[in-house]
Parts: structure tokens; sequence; C-alpha cells
């Protein structure tokens, strides 16, 4: 990932006619339920930081009410900001003129709507083509660029037709294609899938990757689906009442939840299949043996440990030793499986049970970083389990 | 009783005054209404007969169905017949031609109501105003500003047909998905584009259903007008009343009534929600036309 695409700083949005009243009491630490019934202000956001990469899928999560719809809108600024900066491309979305933003908006960022909000009496050429028609690209050319985009989602044979005419899904097909067409750096969906079955919404989802897979764009999706947030986030932010209260990846998420209100969204989701050897790994459970000679091994074997991880300079994995070697001269080193850090939970489970002993995780430049037995998986799987059952 | 609040008479006093020193006003925007309407009117008379029947079934058989087409034919038929021909393209054109002039001022101030929520406060009062001061009360102002004759007519017809103009665009702009605006705004809309690309053509059902509303309360006040000389089919009407004739009134009665049905199907039906209009429009007329490209082969089947 390169430079930052996005970087949000201290953006409050407050809902009311005296937005001020209810900054200074927020400055002073009143909650928002205090404010609310003070000053008749609802605090929408509430001091959001974050910042998005370029090329990024950076999922906004929470239940409804939470603001994410508001924040997601302060990025375009579809809603004025109270307090605040979002800087988009070096530009601080928040001051510039209109004419600026409008430029802006018609080139560089799009939008995705969870009603897909296309025009009735527009054909779906027509719809795919608005943000070009409205930026005022001649007919042939933005109808020519309207046609490619919904090849690309697969919509070119009903490009005559009305949005009536097409289902749910096809629809969001061709409020994907609007926003492709006009070539955008950033994407911004509002709960983009969520008015679909879940089929339809996998469909989509999976639409939406191939399509990042050929051209990065960064991308802020907001949904309140903790499985597609896992599925398509590069890194999720959840929200409550107008906070951000975690950011990290997926993987970060699930294996430290930062409190109960983000816990509460592994509900019903079976978490365990987006751990990694990573996240099951023990750092301490086995020994290392840094100098292959006998007295290190020993050393290292003197506890009630039944085999050691023998590592060279550069913290890459040589072999193991087993008790076996005290007391001889020359040790004998046994060649040992490693597993990617990045492993699925399929993958350690299939390795795991076909070893005995522990077996070490490596990161991407072969280096040691923990250990896996089949106990440690077993406890983890437990425990993701118990969190949420 | 004493009055208090001399209301009447303050009243009577301003429209006495503006009679005495804005004569070249009230001249100047009476020529103006008369030259339109007298346009409109010529118009529609230099129309042939039959052109103007074909149009009006024509344009029912496109846009509501076969079997209103058959009824137009008969309705314009008997309207002929009864020698009521000529009044009623008289109030054809008053009616057109107030309806014209109510929206071209009741459509825009219903787009700013909209958008101006004191605009909105100011105007619907007014409104009120409007549609309930009983029309004989302005009628007679009107004709003493203007004269007798087609403009006072044309003016309160305007006065009492432009509401629901401005009310049902109002409402429509209002009642557009939030989500469409904010696409219209987020694929950067300037606030022009936004009205012209996304507000007005889906408010459009709704404005639509106000022309509709605009165009039969229009017809009814310019039958009313007639007493301040408008013409047309309300002449009839008040010598009707006047002269006791209950056969003259019957027969020019229903012409006004035939002119306003069918005036109201064919707006009626622009304003259906998009998509809707266009599916079934020949369908009526393509299923009967099935029927006859079918019956050969089932007279083969039969055979």
């Amino acid at each position: 990932m390169g430079s930052s695409k996005i970087v949000v700083e201290g953006l409050c949005k407050i809902f009311g006619t005296n937005p001020n009243a209810a900054m200074d009491l927020l400055a002073r630490g009143v909650t928002k339920d205090e404010i609310f019934s003070r000053t008749g202000q609802v605090v929408g956001i509430h001091h959001a930081s974050f910042d998005v990469q370029e090329g990024e899928i950076f999922v906004l999560m929470g239940l409804s009410g939470s603001g994410k719809s508001t924040l997601i809108r302060l990025i375009n600024r579809l809603v004025e900001p109270t307090a605040g900066k979002v800087v988009v491309n070096g530009r601080d979305i928040a001051t510039v003129r209109r004419s600026e933003l409008t430029s802006l908006r018609r080139t560089d960022m799009s939008m995705v709507f969870q009603s897909f909000a296309l025009m009735p009496q527009r054909t779906v050429l027509s719809n795919a083509a608005f943000g070009l028609e409205v930026s005022g690209m001649g007919r042939k050319q933005r109808e020519k660029r309207a046609l490619d985009v919904l090849e690309q989602v697969g919509l070119v044979t009903f490009a005559h037709k009305l949005p009536a005419e097409l289902s749910g899904g096809m629809q969001q097909r061709v409020g994907l294609a609007r926003a492709l067409a006009v070539n955008p750096s950033l994407m911004i969906m509002d709960e983009a899938f969520s008015a679909l079955d879940p089929l339809k919404r996998k469909e989509m989802q999976n639409v939406l990757l191939e399509l990042q897979k050929n051209q990065r764009r960064t991308i802020m999706f907001v949904s309140h689906d903790l499985e597609e947030a896992l599925r398509i986030g590069n890194r999720i932010a959840i929200m409550e009442g107008g906070r951000i209260v975690q950011i990290g990846t997926p993987q970060q998420i699930i294996s430290n939840p930062a409190d109960d209100y983000v816990r509460a969204f592994f509900e019903g989701v079976d978490t365990s299949r987006y751990l990694t050897a990573g996240d099951l790994m023990q750092t301490n459970d086995v020994p290392l043996v840094r100098n292959f000679d006998q007295s290190s091994v020993e050393a290292s074997l003197n506890g009630s440990a039944e085999y050691a991880f023998v590592l060279d300079s550069e913290r890459r994995i040589r072999g193991f030793v087993t008790r076996d070697a005290i007391g001889n001269a020359s040790p004998s080193l046994l060649k040992v499986e490693c597993i990617s850090r990045d492993a699925s939970l399929d993958h350690v489970v299939s390795r795991v049970c076909a070893n005995s002993t522990a077996l070490p995780v490596v990161d991407d430049q072969d280096r040691y970083c923990g250990s896996v037995d089949q106990a440690n998986v077993l406890k983890v799987l437990t425990r993701n389990r118990g969190a949420h059952v | 009783m004493s009055e208090i609040i001399p209301l009447g008479r303050w009243v009577d006093q301003s429209v006495h005054y503006l009679l005495d020193h804005d004569a070249d006003t009230f001249d100047a925007i009476g020529k103006a209404i008369e030259g339109f309407a007298a346009l409109i009117e010529h118009s529609l008379q230099a129309i042939p007969i039959w052109a103007l029947m074909a149009l009006f079934i024509g344009v029912g058989l496109w846009r509501v169905s076969w079997r209103f087409a058959i009824f137009a034919t008969l309705s314009l038929l008997l309207i002929y017949a009864t020698g009521f021909w000529d009044q009623t393209v008289v109030t054809l054109g008053l009616t057109l031609s107030s309806t014209l002039i109510s929206l071209l001022f009741g459509i825009p101030l219903g787009i700013w109501t909209a958008k101006n929520r004191h605009v909105a406060m100011i105007v619907r009062p007014i409104l009120d105003l409007m549609q309930t001061m009983p029309a004989f009360v302005y009628l007679i102002p009107a004709a003493m500003l203007f004269g007798l004759g087609r403009v006072p007519g044309i003016l309160s017809t305007v006065i009492f047909a432009m509401p629901p103009a401005v009310r049902l665009t109002s409402l429509g702009i209002r009642h557009v998905n939030r989500e469409i605006v904010e696409a219209g705004q987020a694929f950067g809309c300037t606030p022009w584009q936004l009205l012209y690309k996304v507000q007005f053509p889906n408010a459009l059902p709704s404005i639509m259903q106000g022309v509709n509303q605009t165009i039969m309360l229009a017809l009814s006040m310019v039958i009313i007008a007639s007493m301040v000389g408008a013409g047309g089919l309300g002449n009839d009407v008040l010598a009707s009343i006047q002269r006791l004739d209950i056969g003259l009134g019957f027969e020019s009665g229903l012409s006004v009534v035939l002119l306003a049905i069918m005036l109201d199907r064919i707006t009626e039906s622009f304003g259906r929600a998009p998509g809707t209009a266009s599916a079934p429009r020949f369908a009526g007329l393509r299923s009967v036309m099935r029927v006859r490209r079918q019956q050969p082969g089932r007279a083969e089947l039969n055979r």
C-alpha cells in the first residue's frame, strides 16, 4: 500500500441550530445524551480520526444510528462538517470552494447508494452515463464509456432497459457502473449491497473484488454486516454512537476486539474462518536454540520441553532437536515443516493433525514468529466459539 | 352592529385608488392577457373541425386506451350535433390560456416554495385565500379594473386554478427520494443541474397531477367567468339560468362535462409514473389486432 488517500482529523458533526454550544460541551467531555437533553443538538460524529491508504478497501461498520452513513457523507461533503479536517489527495474537502468541490465530485470521487438511487425515467445506459453527462461530456463519447463500464459489470445487453425492468442485484450493478463511469480514484459505497439477498450480495462482493484486482481504487464501504466487512475489507473501522471504537485489519479485530460492543458483532458469525496461523500461534511454547552446539541445546531442553527449534543467525528455522540429543556431542538436526503466518485455519488444522510436534510459524521472509500445535488450535477455536455463543 | 376595523372600506378605497392612479399598468397587463388569449382562441378556431377531433381521438388512443378513443369520438360528435361546437372551442381556448398562465407562474413558485421554507410560509396562506375566497368576490373588482370580457375572466380563473399547480409541484420536488437527490449532488450537479436533471424529472408525476387539477379547476371557473363576459359555453349556461331553459342548460352543461372528462383523462395519462405509461400504451389496440390476426389460424384448426 502506498501513501494516505484520505486523512480525517478530529472530524465532528453536530446536527441542530446551535452547533457551537454543543461543541463547547463536547470539548468539556459532556456525553452525547446529556448534550441532547441540555441543548437539543444531536452529535452525529464525535472526533473521528483515521486515514485510508491508496488502493485500500476501508469498511466502516456499526449499528444503525452509529453515524457511519453520516461519516461517509462527510468525505464527499454531502454533509457539511462542523469541525475537523477531511483531507483527500492533500486537499481539505471541508474548506474547498463550491466550484472545486463540484469538479472533484465530477472527476475523482463517486458514490453507490443503498437504495440504488437510479433515475427511474432514464434507461440503464443513460443512468450509467449520468456522471459524465453532468460534467458536460458529449452524448456519443459518454455513451461509449458507459457501455464499456456496463460491459465490466455484465449488463451491456440491458443497456436500453429501464431500471424498473431489472432485478435488485442488476439495478445495483447499474449503480456501480454509474460510479465507475467517471473513473474515480475514490469510491464511496453506502451500504451498497445491504438491500440485496445473501446470494446476490456475495455475487456483488465478488464483482467488486474482481474489479478491484484490475483497477485499484480507494473504496470506503459502509456496512452493518460483519461477514461482508471481513470478506472485502482491507481494514475495518467499527463505530458506536458517532465515535470510532476500533480500527484494524479483519484479523486484528477478530483476535483482539476492543470491547463488548465490537464482540457483539461476532454474534452468529463463524469468525474462526478468518483466523490465520499468526492468530493461532504461541510465542513462547517451544524453546529456541540459536547456536547449534551441545551446551545450548542442553540448556534449552533442561525444563519440561521435549524438543526445541533451531534457528540461524537470521532467525530462520533450520530444524528441531529432541531430548535424545542431550549428551550427544554432535546432536542430530531433524527437519520440520514451516507454516506461513498468513496460512488459513484449514491449512493449519490439516498440517497440525499430520504432525505430533508443534510446527513453527514464519513470516514472509521465513523468520520465526511462533509455534502452533494441536492444543493451541483447539484452545483458540473454543475461545472464538465461546465468545459469541 | 358597528365595525371596529373598517377592513372592507380600506379594500374598497384601495381598489378605487388603483383605478384612478394605476390605470396604465392594468391596461398593459390587460392587453397582454387579451393578446395571448386571442392568439390561442384564434389558433384553435383556425384548425378544421375534423382535425381538432382527430387530434383528441389520436392523443386518446396513444396515451389512454382504444375504449377512451371511442368515447372521445362519440362525445365530440355529440357536442357537434347539439350545436355547441363553436362555444366549446371558445371554452377550450379560455381554459388553455388560463391554464398556461397558471402553470407559467405556478410551477416556478412551487419549486421556490419547495426549496425555501420562508417562501413556503408566506405562500401557503395566500394559496388558501385563492382557493377558498368565493369567486364572485374577486370577479367583480377584476371586471372593474380590467373591464368586461376575457381578461377579468382569465385572471379570476388563474387565481382559482393556480394553487394545485403550486402545491403539487412543491410536494413533488420535496418528495423526490433523498438518495436520488444525493446521487445528483455526489456526481457533481450544480444546483441548476440538480433541479432540471434530477428533481424536476423525478417530480414529474406529481407535477402532472397538478397540471391536471389546474385544468379541471380552470374549466369549472371559465364557466362562472362568463358572468363578466368571458364567453364560451358559460354564456349558454348563464342564458339557460336566466331564461329557465332546462333543455339548453342540460345541453351546454353536458358539453362542459364531456370536455372535462376528455381533458382529465388525457392530462392524467401524462402524469403516470414513468415506465408504466409506455408499456401498456398500445396494449389494448395490440390485443385487438392480435385476436384478428389469430382468427385465420383458429379457422384452420377447426377445419
